[in-house]
């Protein structure tokens, strides 16, 4: 195993360039186990393209991505997921087709393989994992509704859920409150601060009020550079960020 | 025990669905039918195969293949050329200027058998030949085409490219394939005559047995995780990725398994039949048997079967009368189904049988809940029709 004393993940120098055009330029940060950063930035700022980097969805032109001290780029997408890192999408990822059970159950991490998912049975174990994940995302009820039928804000918790059955050691959420309920809201607030126990999660999120209510650390981004990083208290008072995004 | 059977038969309602068509299959058709319907309903049977294999790669799995001919006429052909090798014993060829060579051979000048034909003197390797090569081109092509993400109508033109390639192939080596004829005149199998009678309903229920356990498979492998994971990479294929899977190798796996059935129909074509040809390789099946698949229903296994003896018994009847507007009349009847059943003749039964038990249950409850709101049953893509 890695060292505590290190960082979970530490990013180095990271750029990517669309056809010259840096949406990603010198990035340094690391996050540490625990941690629960958010990133903000004006649109444009490059805050999607970092998770899509960090993920393989796009592949970087310079830097490190190190994750538990191996390097990430050029690994596929499915081995970065299996290496202990969940992503959540924008706009809700779910399959309509399948039921909040099946999603999860797609979400189990054992049996990725053909033959892995031939032979993958319905354990007491599979379906006590599944009900506890969906206890905790609020669907403890829904297991057998089909995911179309969910409503924004569950299918956002759907998809939360499917990342903790993976068990990642880092969760990459984008914008998980949008479109939720003032109540919902607070209900991922205290969700995402129960989950973020053993592993680190990194947010980018738009609505200040709730950075406010879960940052550990807030970045800052803007023209695909890091313009400040701190507290949430510090960024308010912190000028340039006022001048770039707050004021605005 | 209890639930292996009930994977493979998809349940009570499953059960009765594959009894029903092994009914049709096994007892109704061969006591209404003389042989020659019969058999005409055998070769139809075989195009089951192909619309089955479809079921799993296109409505399951989200992937079109416009070339699963290539794969029904490699299986045709392996077993023809085991077939040919046998009809053409040196006493059955001895006015050929070199006895003991398939006759198009001797005709095109070739002295000696060539090379690839020999293996096929051997009925085993023929037989495993027909499921383990078609399933080995179809990883092969599957493989260099998903591994580097090309899907969709990208996919579906490439699969149809490839099947143009090998029917011309075939078309073009004469001395090696029998070209544009074909292999033809195949007598018998292990010295058994496929060409009489009997052998005839013999083969057809051989036939109907592979067809059912081809859907067996397949129920099996759609009821377990498998099938899920198939459904989502339809539905949302970058997203499978973020949940860990290679998603290709489950495209890939798809794409074989249905190969290896295309392979399994067109040896039972070759069976019943008694010739194979570039025909029945190239663009045009391979289309067809698409709308066969679109016809029964996409989704439905069993709705496939259905499809492809429908379309089929109306182009024997319709173009014994009007030759020349078949083509149309095909091309109207799948732009149709697209259209107004996405879900084909299983979709439409499935809507048939809710309605239905709306109506007797609505009937009960009338006279107290004479306007209850009831649940609006969702029309599930009928899995299990």
């Amino acid at each position: 195993m890695s060292n505590e004393k290190e960082p979970l993940l530490t990013i180095e120098d990271l750029t990517v360039s669309f056809d010259g055009f840096k949406a990603v330029d010198g990035l340094n940060f690391s996050m540490d186990r625990n941690e629960l950063r958010v990133i903000i930035g004006p649109n444009g700022a490059g805050k999607t393209t970092v998770l899509d980097l960090i993920c393989g969805k796009t592949r970087a032109t310079g830097g490190k991505i190190l994750f538990k001290d191996r390097e990430l780029r050029g690994m596929p997408e499915h081995k970065i997921v299996r290496f202990g890192i969940g992503r959540k999408f924008q706009t809700p990822s779910i399959y309509e087709n399948l039921t909040v059970f099946e999603n999860l159950e797609i979400s189990y991490p054992s049996g990725h393989s053909v033959f892995g998912c031939l032979a993958f049975r319905r354990t007491p174990e599979v379906i006590e994992r599944i009900e506890s994940v969906a206890e905790a995302v609020f669907l403890k009820e829904m297991l057998e509704i089909e995911g179309a039928f969910l409503s924004h804000g569950q299918k956002q918790w759907l998809e939360i859920g499917m990342l903790l059955m993976q068990e990642p050691e880092l969760l990459m959420l984008d914008e998980p409150v949008a479109g939720m309920s003032p109540a919902e809201r607070e209900r991922t607030g205290d969700l995402l601060q129960r989950i973020c126990k053993n592993r680190a999660i990194l947010i980018i999120e738009h609505d200040m009020e709730f950075v406010q209510r879960i940052a550990h650390k807030v970045t800052v981004l803007h023209l695909g550079k890091i313009l400040a990083e701190g507290s949430m208290a510090e960024i308010q008072s912190n000028e340039r960020v006022q001048d770039v995004y707050l004021g605005h | 025990m209890k639930s292996i059977l009930r994977k493979f038969l998809g349940g009570r309602e499953g059960a009765v669905g594959i009894a029903l068509l092994a009914l049709i299959v096994f007892a109704v058709l061969p006591m209404t039918l003389d042989i020659f319907r019969l058999n005409l309903v055998g070769k139809y049977l075989t195009y089951g195969f192909v619309a089955v294999g479809l079921v799993l790669l296109w409505g399951n799995s989200g992937v079109l293949s416009l070339g699963q001919g290539i794969f029904f006429g490699l299986g045709g052909y392996c077993i023809a050329m085991f077939l040919k090798l046998e009809a053409s014993s040196p006493a059955n060829t001895a006015i050929q200027s070199t006895p003991g060579i398939p006759d198009f051979m001797d005709w095109n000048q070739i002295t000696h058998l060539p090379a690839i034909w020999v293996p096929f003197r051997s009925l085993p390797f023929a037989l495993l030949a027909v499921i383990l090569l078609p399933t080995l081109i179809a990883f092969i092509v599957g493989a260099a085409m998903f591994k580097r993400r090309v899907g969709g109508v990208y996919f579906a033109v490439i699969t149809q490219a490839l099947a143009l390639i090998l029917s011309l192939g075939i078309d073009g080596n004469q001395g090696l394939t029998g070209g544009r004829n074909g292999i033809t005149d195949l007598r018998t199998l292990w010295g058994w005559d496929i060409r009489t009678q009997s052998a005839q309903y013999v083969l057809y229920y051989v036939c109907g047995a592979l067809l059912i356990g081809c859907i067996l498979i397949s129920r099996w492998v759609l009821s377990t995780r498998m099938g899920r994971l198939l459904l989502a990479i339809k539905d949302r294929e970058d997203r499978v990725r973020f949940s860990g899977y290679d998603v290709a190798s489950f495209k890939v796996f798809a794409f074989s398994l249905s190969a290896a059935m295309c392979g399994i129909g067109g040896a039972m074509f070759v069976l019943q039949v008694g010739f194979i040809s570039p025909s029945l390789v190239g663009i045009v099946p391979s289309i067809e048997m698409v709308i066969y698949a679109a016809v029964g229903g996409k989704m439905s296994l069993l709705g496939a079967v259905y499809g492809t003896l429908a379309v089929n018994t109306g182009k024997s009847l319709f173009s014994e009368n009007f030759p020349q507007l078949w083509p149309f009349f095909m091309g109207g009847l799948f732009i149709a189904v697209v259209m107004l059943f996405p879900n084909g003749i299983a979709g439409v039964w499935q809507s048939m049988r809710v309605r239905f038990i709306q109506l007797r249950h609505s009937a009960k409850r009338a006279p107290a809940l004479a306007s209850a709101p009831s649940a609006p049953t969702p029309l599930l893509e009928g899995s299990e029709v």
